[in-house]
């Protein structure tokens, strides 16, 4: 007997295996078998043998700490998967491509005629504030109108069963490399799971990425020549990079192995002489792209890469300036755009969410930080948040003056009870919280990947799932009812 | 192929040879304990010498002892010629191109460092480090094994192999020249046998004897060894097989006429003065001046294929 029943029976939040009384969902009922009848030895022994093959197959990511600079850690996995029936994840599915359409739009407009702050749905002020806002891609036509190309949005089922929009990634989100290779340790770990399951496959999203990056080639007809571009080996997703080009068979490529030339095309530097470039799927900020036309001290981009492209002779994805949809002020307008671009009621709920730029919303959010959860608008990874009920006061001090001196730069949200799913913790199935990060693809269809990467806050009561915070990862199936 | 890729996967090839070559190094050294006359112990200080490390080994240890020497060379990490550091180094370079080689390939380089590191307490003594040594022989040897048979052989691997074949050819004249600084002293006639013996544990050091027997056919003579290493044509670790190999392969790429000539000064140094090696001082010369044709070599390669470096 390995599941700490009494662990999910006293339990305030929505398991996805197991109810308030201790019965397996419907679609879980075999899992839940399959853990309940196996001996704590054994099932330790299954997560040894995944942290095993992680070594082998050497899934890593970069973190730092002062003491010992980069070093590279082992991927931290969980070897229980978490379900989603296939019914619910057609809608989740659904809701996505809709939330990506109006987002890709809304993009567009904001570089070229802004109707929607003409229209008075957007303010103005918040636009007028936004760090992501690209002065230097007003007006550039990408191809097919798209600029996220690629979007990572985060997802969590609160108490009350819903799911929610928590964030939308524009950048460069990441972590598709983990969802890929999660699967392979299961396989590798819990054969025995796939002769009575048949999760929805994930494989082919290599190949998708591929077509959505051909899709954008400015030399259509001929077999286009993509790249990724990678910061270099000591970024923290640099695993994925290296990963990713190798699946789609391209070239991983850094920032000296390019070189625009006068004709404002794209080339990379080979043993024979230059060869040139179609498509750049870049792993780089936007600020660091392009010393010409960002930062001048960058080392990691290529000079003239902005010129390049506006004049599209190459394609990036994302395109620079994407990033302006990935701010959480912007997150709390994302229901009005849906409405005004698409004229569709979202699929998917936002988080209710106080803008702290308004005077009443600030005045609430002061009065309860200690049951809220502040956000800055432009940090990811966790950083920079303040969690109301795990606060002390001296930090909610902190914040409340962090707030007041730039209100434009918080949102609020309520303390979510996100949700668990059986997790192993030395030899013992207890329940741990886990949120989902879904990847979209945009190009000439929309497609996005069967579930997602589940992170899960390992450490017992814990909310942060962030793999530089003690977080981890879970394998994730869609599964027929 | 990227200009960047290409010096990646050539120093990758270097890198694994450099490892395989230094665990024989050791392994002929240690050998030598066990074949010499007693009384006679072999020098270890060559082998920093030979490897161009001495300088930094004498900044860190006082006295030259079997043990510092080995661990130094083996298991050391801050010295970035040690086969851990090697095999570091090859490591992070796979990591680097891990999209042109094949998925198994970068889980048995992984692998290879992990276990050298977490093994490395068994190299110390000498009874657990031929096992230690001759392991990381065999898994490199699994390597080029797996990247022959599973890899392309376009450009990639063109340039793995000019690596490997260049710095093997440089390792096999180190090789031979800690042999030749391990001599019999000449005033004890009762000694003279061992001196053939020495040159047979070498060959059997660098898998060379039983075809050095087949070949040959001739008992073992220091002459006939060292035209066998240096000039055999068929025998993979000799000089000239490999400095034939990095022909073929130079001959594949573009605008390698540079890289050819020193191809052909090779040749010449082989052909022509293998004879006039009969004294040790004269062996002595005749590596250096082949170890400088080869990076002679190494720089127009690349200066013609590999990233300027600024």
């Amino acid at each position: 007997m390995s599941i700490n029943f009494e662990a999910f029976q006293q339990h305030p939040f929505y398991d996805e295996m197991i109810t308030p009384k201790g019965n397996a969902r419907s679609y879980a009922r075999k899992m839940y078998k399959f853990l309940a009848e196996m001996d704590p030895a054994e099932l330790d022994n299954r997560q040894k043998g995944a942290e095993l093959a992680i070594k082998q197959m050497g899934i890593t990511f970069r973190v730092y700490s002062k003491e010992e600079g980069a070093i590279d850690r082992a991927w931290p996995f969980d070897i229980i998967p978490r379900m989603i029936p296939r019914k619910e994840w057609n809608q989740v599915e659904a809701g996505l491509k809709q939330r990506v359409q109006a987002l890709n739009l809304f993009i567009d407009d904001l570089y070229h005629d802004q109707k929607i702050v003409k229209d008075k749905v957007f303010p103005a002020s918040v636009l007028a504030k936004s760090v992501n806002f690209r002065e230097q891609c007003v007006g550039v036509n990408p191809p097919l109108g798209i600029w996220a190309h690629i979007c990572g949005s985060d997802l969590v089922r609160h108490s009350d069963g819903v799911i929610y929009v928590l964030e939308d990634n524009l950048r460069v989100p990441s972590g598709v490399s983990y969802m890929l290779e999660n699967r392979l340790v299961t396989k590798r770990v819990f054969p025995e799971l796939f002769e009575t399951y048949s999760p929805m496959p994930i494989d082919d999203y290599p190949a998708d990425l591929f077509d959505t990056l051909a899709s954008l080639s400015p030399r259509p007809g001929d077999t286009p020549e993509i790249v990724v571009l990678t910061p270099g080996i000591y970024n923290s997703a640099y695993f994925e990079h290296a990963y990713l080009a190798q699946q789609m068979g391209c070239e991983l490529v850094e920032g000296r192995d390019l070189v625009v030339q006068d004709d404002n095309c794209v080339y990379m530097r080979n043993i024979d002489g230059l060869s040139r470039v179609d498509v750049i799927y870049r792993r780089i900020d936007d600020l660091f792209i392009d010393p010409e036309a960002f930062d001048p001290n960058s080392m990691l981009g290529v000079p003239g890469l902005m010129r390049a492209w506006k004049a599209g002779k190459v394609a990036l994805a994302n395109a620079p300036g994407a990033g302006v949809a990935d701010d959480k002020v912007v997150y709390s307008y994302v229901p009005e755009i849906i409405k005004y671009y698409l004229d569709q009621d979202p699929i998917i709920p936002n988080v209710p969410t106080w803008r702290c730029m308004d005077k009443e919303s600030l005045d609430y959010v002061l009065e309860h930080l200690a049951e809220l959860v502040v956000k800055p608008a432009n940090e990811s990874g966790g950083y920079g948040m303040l969690i109301g009920p795990a606060s002390t006061k001296a930090e909610r001090a902190e914040f409340a003056s962090l707030i007041k001196a730039d209100p434009r730069n918080y949102i609020a949200q309520p303390t979510l009870g996100i949700s668990t799913v059986p997790t192993v913790d030395r030899g013992k199935v207890e329940p741990r919280h886990v949120d989902l990060r879904p990847f979209i693809l945009s190009g000439k269809n929309i497609e996005v990947t069967m579930g997602g990467l589940t992170r899960v806050a390992l450490r017992k009561g814990s909310l942060v799932v962030n793999s530089s915070q003690g977080g981890g990862s879970k394998d994730t199936w869609i599964v027929e009812e | 192929m990227l200009s960047r890729v290409a010096e990646t996967i050539y120093w990758i090839g270097r890198y694994q040879e450099r490892a395989e070559n230094t665990a024989r190094l050791i392994k002929v050294n240690t050998n030598l304990i066990l074949d010499l006359p007693k009384g006679l112990m072999p020098d270890w200080e060559p082998l920093i010498t030979i490897l161009g490390s001495a300088q930094l080994y004498h900044e860190r240890h006082p006295e030259v002892t079997e043990r510092r020497i080995t661990n130094f060379l083996i298991t050391d990490e801050s010295n970035p010629d040690s086969i851990i550091s090697c095999l570091a180094s090859a490591r992070e370079s796979a990591r680097t191109i891990r999209e042109i080689m094949p998925r198994e390939s970068w889980e048995l380089i992984n692998s290879m460092y992990n276990n050298a590191l977490d093994n490395k307490a068994s190299s110390y003594a000498r009874q657990g480090r031929l096992a230690y040594l001759e392991k990381i022989m065999a898994d490199l040897q699994q390597l080029i094994g797996q990247l022959a048979g599973a890899m392309t052989h376009d450009r990639a691997y063109v340039f793995l192999n000019l690596g490997r074949k260049i710095e093997r050819a440089d390792m096999t004249t180190r090789i031979i020249d800690v042999r030749a600084e391990n001599t019999i002293p000449d005033d004890v006639p009762e000694l003279k046998p061992f001196e053939d013996m020495l040159w047979m544990s070498m060959l059997k050091s660098l898998t060379a004897y039983q075809m050095y027997r087949q070949s040959m056919q001739v008992r073992i003579r220091r002459d006939e060894v060292l035209s066998f290493l240096f000039c055999h044509t068929k025998f993979p670790r000799s000089v000239s097989y490999c400095v034939d190999n990095m022909r073929y392969y130079l001959s594949t790429l573009p605008n390698s006429e540079v890289c050819l000539k020193h191809i052909e000064t090779l040749n010449q140094t082989l052909d022509s003065s293998v004879k006039k090696t009969s004294d040790n001082p004269a062996l002595h010369q005749y590596i250096d001046k082949l170890q400088i044709q080869l990076a002679d070599l190494h720089i127009d390669i690349a200066r013609t294929y590999f990233p300027e470096h600024v």
